[in-house]
């Protein structure tokens, strides 16, 4: 039995705007038959404020698809496209307090549903620019074709890499094997083999051969483009040190001290890896003192 | 939910209450283990061998110590087909069908793997084998052939025992799973050819964790657990005297009730079937009708998602269970729809119907109520319905965007 929550149960049993709007001027059609949800979303639009007047949706699927349907649509009703648009996902789960992992795609759904419907409307034709697979990470909801597509994109050789890029395998690690196994797949395509005991991060060559100077600089530059993001909240964040792998960061102004640092440094990391095209690993300027006085 | 109206009892069955009742006192007072040189263990070892002699007659097993007790019907799948694998390190084949249980079907995918052919027989529209392709296959390369006796999903039955007699002709030996057929169909195995064959005591109101391998005398054989002299040292490990007790009672009174299963419960099964096909536009029965268990009927309901009519039905007290992708997690409906070419607008709508002895008529009855408003409702959402009947050509009217 999936753990739905009473929002979902609501949405399912007494679904909204269900059916299709009459005069509609915005038709959204997704889902995929073989996985057994489809949703055609109907809005009626108001061509000169572009603000979603009406909202009905025909959905074939399970429970989480008939609500996350439901749950769409009463989101966008009153809004103006643009910002309609701006709807992602994560806001239909939310809306519905959350769905198991296996049937946030239902959520996908809704969102692509919508981004179909706007492009109807203006005169577009939407191209569904992801594939599904398997779902192999539970904890994250993470699946087979994103894990390969990254492993992929960023030559990827360790299960710990791949937790680091996707998160999958990063919680209960029961699926470590499947991610094993999509590994194997992919070096083999490579004309390598899977090496249980590498290192993560640490065979990987940089793309770009750099001096250690123009790494800290074009650490800097990668910083900088943060910075106006963080400082619209007032704070800011100085780098102290780098070694080899690990990048020290220092939170300053509202940042140092906020809950939320965790998140930023994540947020952080993300983008230096993107940027520097290699795995590194950010970590607070008091974890350095630390280390310092434990003698490295 | 003890008012509510179970009708998945081939995902599990309630435990009898006499099979509660006999096998409670091995949790108190009859607590010693059967093999120490005391009266504790003594008494439970005499309970242990009468359980045997109860499964045997059940199997129409010609000697109980065919009967080697495992933890579940899984266990006996694995310890067969990897028994046969070893015992004949040679031959790197197995067969099989695409409609096996997971059990079975997961084990030979990981077998493939390891660098094992693995033949999987097809099925036509109505879930049958073709016994021709079956008979091709056979050779001195194939370890063992594993065929379940009837489906979990359809309750469609395989020809086991003709199958058997022409694996026996080949030298080759043959397994068959059978988890659903056990206490629903009489079955007398020392008249046939099969050599291993799987049971599970939860499908037959015994508790869960408890299974057998029957195991024909004579038929070569690698243990899946060592480690003591339990079951003749063919399964070590400390035996579960409550449920192996258990499951004796509840083998004993299947064979009591097997009249009732093939009459009373098939005329409940059949009335259900009918009650829906009348009143209800737009499904049809899948497997093969005419050949299947007395107890299980499965109706593809189109256009509408499975796990949508289970959440309904549950809302009403009712529990079946569905084929569809969805409530399993997956992203394909059931392997079994799938292989008999069931159109996914159908597969995904595919509810299974599984009864027991203990449900009466009149929950049949209230069942057959309850389902065409469901019906009604959930396609009143679908894109593919429109009024009273399918949009025209329903796959094309509707045709989503997916990459």
């Amino acid at each position: 039995m999936w753990d739905y929550s009473e929002k979902v149960k609501d949405h399912f049993f007494n679904p909204r705007n269900a059916g299709v709007v009459a005069e509609a001027n915005a038709i959204g059609e997704v889902g995929s038959l073989s996985c057994g949800d489809a949703l055609r979303l109907t809005l009626k639009v108001d061509p000169t404020t572009e603000t979603i007047l009406e909202a009905g949706f025909q959905t074939f699927g399970c429970g989480s698809a008939i609500a996350s349907s439901s749950a769409l649509t009463e989101i966008v009703k009153g809004l103006r496209l643009e910002d309609a648009l701006k709807v992602s996902n994560q806001d239909i789960a939310d809306f519905l307090d959350g769905l198991p992992p296996e049937k946030m795609h239902c959520s996908v759904m809704g969102r692509e549903a919508l981004q179909a419907a706007v492009a109807n409307f203006r005169g577009q034709e939407w191209k569904d620019d992801h594939a599904e697979g398997a779902l192999i990470c539970k904890c994250f909801a993470v699946d087979a074709v994103l894990i390969e597509e990254t492993i992929r994109a960023n030559g990827l050789r360790t299960v710990e890499e791949v937790a680091n890029y996707t998160k999958a395998g990063g919680g209960c690690s029961a699926c470590h094997e499947g991610i094993e196994e999509i590994l194997v797949r992919v070096l083999a395509d490579r004309g390598e083999s899977f090496d249980p005991n590498a290192v993560a991060g640490e065979i990987k060559k940089p793309r770009t051969l750099l001096t250690s100077l123009q790494r800290v600089k074009l650490i800097e530059g990668l910083l900088e483009e943060i910075r106006p993001n963080l400082r619209r909240d007032r704070g800011d964040v100085e780098l102290v040190e780098v070694e080899g792998k690990d990048i020290y960061l220092k939170m300053i102004g509202a940042c140092s001290g906020c809950q939320m640092a965790a998140t930023t440094l994540g947020g952080i990391q993300q983008h230096l890896v993107e940027g520097l095209g290699e795995f590194i690993r950010v970590l607070p300027a008091e974890e350095l003192s630390r280390r310092t006085a434990m003698g490295g | 939910m003890n008012e509510g109206i179970y009708l998945d009892n081939n995902a599990t069955t309630q435990v009898a209450p006499e099979v509660v009742a006999e096998m409670l006192p091995f949790f108190t007072e009859q607590y010693g283990n059967p093999s120490s040189m005391h009266q504790f263990g003594d008494r439970v070892g005499r309970a242990i061998k009468q359980a045997r002699q109860q499964v045997q007659a059940l199997l129409g097993a010609e000697q109980d110590s065919e009967i080697i007790f495992t933890s579940c019907g899984t266990e006996s799948d694995s310890t067969a087909i990897l028994s046969a694998l070893k015992a004949q390190p040679e031959r790197k084949e197995i067969i099989t069908t695409v409609v096996e249980h997971p059990a079975v079907l997961a084990l030979c995918e990981q077998l493939e793997k390891e660098g094992y052919t693995v033949h999987y027989l097809k099925v036509d529209k109505k879930g049958r084998l073709d016994i021709n392709e079956y008979y091709r296959l056979l050779s001195d390369k194939v370890a063992i052939v594993s065929v379940m006796w009837a489906n979990n999903e359809t309750g469609t039955l395989f020809p086991v025992e003709e199958m058997a007699e022409m694996a026996r002709s080949a030298g080759v030996l043959f397994h068959t799973d059978a988890v659903q057929a056990v206490g629903k169909l009489p079955i007398n195995l020392k008249e046939t050819s099969i050599d291993m064959l799987s049971l599970s005591g939860h499908k037959l109101h015994a508790p869960k964790g408890i299974g057998v391998l029957y195991l024909r005398r004579g038929v070569r054989y690698r243990p899946l657990l060592r480690g003591g002299h339990q079951e003749r040292g063919r399964r070590a490990g400390t035996e579960n005297s409550a449920s192996i007790v258990a499951l004796g009672k509840a083998c004993e009174m299947a064979m009591a009730a097997m009249e009732y299963e093939k009459s009373s419960v098939k005329a409940l099964r059949d009335h259900l079937e009918k009650g829906i096909l009348s009143r209800i536009p737009h499904c049809f029965v899948t497997g093969d009708p005419g050949n299947r268990l007395p107890n299980t009927c499965n109706i593809a309901f189109e256009y509408v998602e499975g796990e949508s009519i289970l959440l309904m039905l549950n809302k009403l007290g009712i529990a079946a269970s569905s084929g569809s992708a969805c409530t399993s997690g997956s992203l394909e409906p059931s392997h079994v729809m799938r292989a008999m070419g069931i159109p996914y607008t159908a597969a995904h709508g595919s509810v299974r119907f599984s009864l027991s002895r203990y449900n009466s008529r009149e929950e049949i009855d209230r069942v057959i109520e309850a389902l065409p408003p469901i019906l009604a409702r959930l396609r009143k959402l679908s894109p593919y319905w429109q009024g009273d009947g399918p949009v025209a050509e329903p796959e094309r009217a509707f045709a989503p965007t997916y990459a």
